[in-house]
């Protein structure tokens, strides 16, 4: 049935108030179960063989004697796997990552892999799989591997997106452009104009937690997976296509999540535990070491960019361009082009063309990482808003407001914006006490802005009455950052109830129809939405019951403050009913009362944050102290105020990270250097001031609520407004991501030379 | 109406920015695009999104189009 999503204004009671977290305790006392924390009775051990040549051809896997040695139960390799995609070039792309299919395309490529009855014995079985490989050329470097005198990763690759199609196999497997108006035009009406290039390196999502799972497949095709995921709808249909099986004989629960950041959106080792399970019909336990999580895992690209942006001398920017390109891997992605999509999304341009290039390269296949690509185009773009600003002699922070986009503005990307917060936050950060600090001595302050597009998807979710009153709520998207308790208070707000009444589950893939991925900012917005209609449901069914109990027409009862309550002079004599009361009484009034809905939630409503720090740069040692950092974001209605914080200053923190000091270091022979966290150096509590946070909550109209996504556009803006306060302290325009020590000292000596 | 195309998606169409097609919601929409244009299928089967009037749409077939709506074709986003 069609439900009215429109923002209503309603009144709230629950909605907007710091609750504890239902899940809290479980987490600080360690009775939460993560992807590693799940046993069965004779379970196995996996282990995966890596190979350790960033391109090669496997000549020749001999696993003769692995499979001799007593405890393993299993080995497969890439025969194991067969071709069951149809011609799907994408499961493929899949399949070919989880397990090396002839060649070996990255440092860590999955070639073999071991189920055992113990640790010890899988390893020594792995060191018993003998493969013979025969080295090919490789790179690594985005820029490089565009030259004509490149290393193709793959010869089937034809560059998509441009007219006449090639013949020829490149490493760029897709080119992009956006944009619209006369770029030529405008740059001629420009006063000034501002041409740089940028680079960023391949960060990691860095989550705590490894990929772990508890695999259970048997030879009737029958399976369980217990898996950290940001997606075990997604998982199970993946795997399911990839092993050949039925969708609804494999059952995928989703564990705690110990980060996920979009790198737990894709199979990496789940299809291999499955496939080992299966041969050795005995429970597979795989959890991955930290090393195989950088080397073998999906991180960001890595960039270089290359922007123009051409403006008036009262700050009116007449034209934008930027090409963008990105690596994807060893295997094709969209990166790029999402780069090109959001690279001018804040801006109202009358003339703008972004063009993307997804690179292939010999590294592992690049996955999501919280607003996926938005970053580094937002690095480039900012600090060349700040340095056109500079130029005209205009505040930065005024030269954005000038040229903001609004409600009408045709977006670089195309469409036409709606009611949107990017003006708001940029009025909010000019007059944020922040601003008004003052700045010591190598200390310099910079201010960004970032857009993320957000989105809903399928979403299922089931509401059940205890006969105690109690609620449980099942729902499909996996707890990432605090839904649980926004879910709770949602479905107290629309019961009528005290929020400690509702216990919220992660339904498995057995108990909800399908629900997307956990990412796109997409878990509160859409089953948030998904509660208020499965309760609004069950609300329908109370109501039914009242009406029953009081012998009266269902039209006479209205649901108000958690009890049905009788209307009209007639009922005067009817005492309102609570839930508790209708819920006990259920078992002779027609049995369970419970509320279901399946949506898809579009409308979700894009994202813009604006940020503020203020650092300070050792000149001796290059090495920078962010003093001061502030938020500023558009959140729709905060459902719970505390999350919508976390969730900016966790995007600020990885930012800052990201900004300053992570980066996948690869040697001459296209090995990773530094796959663990003593060597890829994220912030710990030290490296980072209070990142203050203020919430501007413009509501999106196309949820009852008003809801907007608030996960990923936190970690757009820091790249660049680091990059403008490091760059404003030193005097030198700091180019390349990440700024670490060494990077600053050079660019002071640049500069100085 | 006119609908608007970029990216990938234009190259499918021949290298159209901008294609005349009909219906009264996005199913009809697509099914219309994709007997002009057949290589649009396989974008489709990738997933895409239909912006209408600045709200987009990844899922809902059944969403309908006003008559002189601003209709834009864009990739399926995904996110972290």
């Amino acid at each position: 049935m069609p439900y009215e999503t429109d923002y209503t204004n309603q009144g709230f009671t629950k909605v907007g108030t710091r609750v504890n977290r239902p899940d809290g305790v479980d987490k600080v006392t360690g009775r939460a179960k993560y992807g590693a924390d799940a046993n069965a009775a004779g379970q196995l051990v996996g282990r995966v063989l890596r190979s350790p040549h960033a391109h090669a051809l496997i000549t020749k896997i001999d696993t003769s004697k692995a499979e001799k040695l007593p405890g393993v139960k299993a080995v497969l390799t890439g025969k194991d796997f067969p071709d069951l995609t149809g011609g799907n070039r994408g499961l493929m792309d899949i399949l070919e990552n989880c397990m090396a299919r002839g060649r070996a395309l990255y440092d860590g490529h999955a070639v073999a892999a071991v189920a055992a009855i113990d640790a010890d014995t899988a390893n020594k079985a792995l060191k018993l799989i003998k493969v013979t490989y025969k080295q090919l050329p490789h790179v690594t470097d985005v820029d490089e591997a565009i030259k004509p005198s490149a290393p193709i990763i793959h010869d089937w690759v034809r560059t998509a997106g441009v007219t006449p199609a090639p013949t020829t196999a490149s490493n760029v497997a897709q080119r992009s452009e956006f944009g619209h108006g006369d770029v030529d035009a405008g740059f001629a009406q420009a006063d000034v104009i501002i041409e740089k290039s940028f680079k960023t390196e391949q960060t990691h999502q860095g989550y705590i937690e490894p990929h772990a799972c508890l695999a259970t497949l048997g030879p009737d095709g029958s399976g369980e997976l217990w898996v950290t995921t940001q997606g075990h709808f997604t998982f199970r249909n993946v795997c399911a296509s990839l092993l050949g099986l039925e969708v609804a004989k494999l059952k995928v629960t989703s564990s705690e999540i110990g980060g996920g950041f979009g790198g737990k959106t894709h199979v990496w080792t789940e299809p291999v535990a499955l496939q080992l399970s299966r041969k050795a019909n005995r429970p597979v336990k795989l959890v991955m070491s930290r090393d195989e999580v950088f080397r073998a895992t999906g991180p960001t690209s890595s960039t270089s960019v290359d922007v123009k942006i051409g403006a008036k001398r009262n700050g009116k920017i007449t034209a934008a361009t930027a090409e963008l390109r990105y690596q994807s891997g060893a295997f094709p992605g969209m990166w790029a082009m999402f780069g090109a999509m959001t690279s001018f999304a804040c801006y109202d341009l009358k003339n703008v063309k972004s063009v993307g290039f997804d690179v292939l390269v010999n590294r592992p296949k690049v996955a999501a990482y919280r607003a996926p690509s938005a970053p580094m185009a937002a690095f480039a773009v900012e600090s060349v808003v700040d340095m056109l600003a500079a130029e005209i002699g205009m505040d930065a922070v005024d030269f954005r407001i000038k040229n903001a986009a609004k409600k009408g503005t045709k977006a670089s990307y195309g469409p036409v914006y709606g009611p949107i917060g990017i003006g708001p936050t940029l009025d909010a950060v000019k007059n944020h006490p922040h601003m008004k600090r003052k700045l010591g001595k190598n200390q310099g302050r910079g201010v960004a802005c970032g857009f993320w597009f957000n989105f809903g998807g399928q979403t299922c979710t089931d509401l059940n009455i205890g006969v105690d009153g109690s609620v449980n709520l099942t729902v499909g998207t996996v707890d990432v950052g605090g839904s649980r308790a926004s879910l709770a208070l949602i479905a107290a707000e629309e019961l009528g109830i005290d929020y400690e009444q509702v216990r919220v589950t992660i339904g498995d893939t057995n108990s909800l129809g399908h629900n997307d991925t956990t990412e796109g900012s997409r878990g509160t917005f859409s089953s948030g939405m998904a509660t208020i209609f499965a309760a609004r449901n069950a609300v329908e069914v109370l109501k039914q019951r009242a009406a029953a109990t009081w012998d009266i027409p269902v039209e006479q009862v209205v649901w108000e403050a958690g009890e049905a309550r009788a209307k009209g002079k007639q009922n005067n004599n009817l005492p309102p009913l609570s839930l508790k009361e209708i819920a006990a009484k259920s078992p002779r009034t027609g049995g369970p009362i419970a509320g279901h809905n399946e949506v898809v939630a579009d409308g979700a409503g894009v994202s813009f944050a604006s940020h503020m720090c203020d650092v300070e740069v050792d000149p001796e040692t290059g090495a920078t102290k962010i003093l001061r950092y502030t938020v500023v974001q558009d959140a729709g209605k905060a459902i719970h105020p505390d999350y919508v914080e976390g969730q900016f200053q966790g995007g600020a923190a990885q930012g800052i990270g990201w900004a300053l000091n992570e980066e996948y270091i690869y040697g001459d022979d296209g090995r990773l250097q530094n796959a663990g966290f003593l060597d890829y150096r994220i912030p710990v509590c030290s490296d980072l001031p209070f990142i203050d946070t203020q919430i501007l909550e413009i509501p999106n109209p196309n949820h009852p609520y008003g809801v907007r996504g608030v996960g990923e556009t936190s970690i757009v803006p820091p790249l660049a407004a680091i990059g403008n306060a490091v760059s404003n302290a030193v005097g030198v325009r700091m180019t390349h991501v990440p700024m670490s020590p060494p990077r600053i000292l050079e660019a002071i000596e640049d500069g100085q030379a | 109406m006119e609908v608007q195309l970029s990216g990938i998606l234009s190259q499918a169409a021949g290298g159209a920015r901008c294609v005349a097609c009909t219906g009264a919601t996005i199913g009809e929409l697509l099914q219309s695009l994709v007997l002009q244009y057949p290589e649009m299928q396989m974008h489709l089967d990738d997933g895409i999104a239909v912006a209408v009037n600045g709200e987009i749409y990844r899922d809902r077939r059944d969403q309908p189009i006003p008559s002189n709506a601003d209709v834009f074709l864009l990739p399926r986003i995904q996110g972290g």
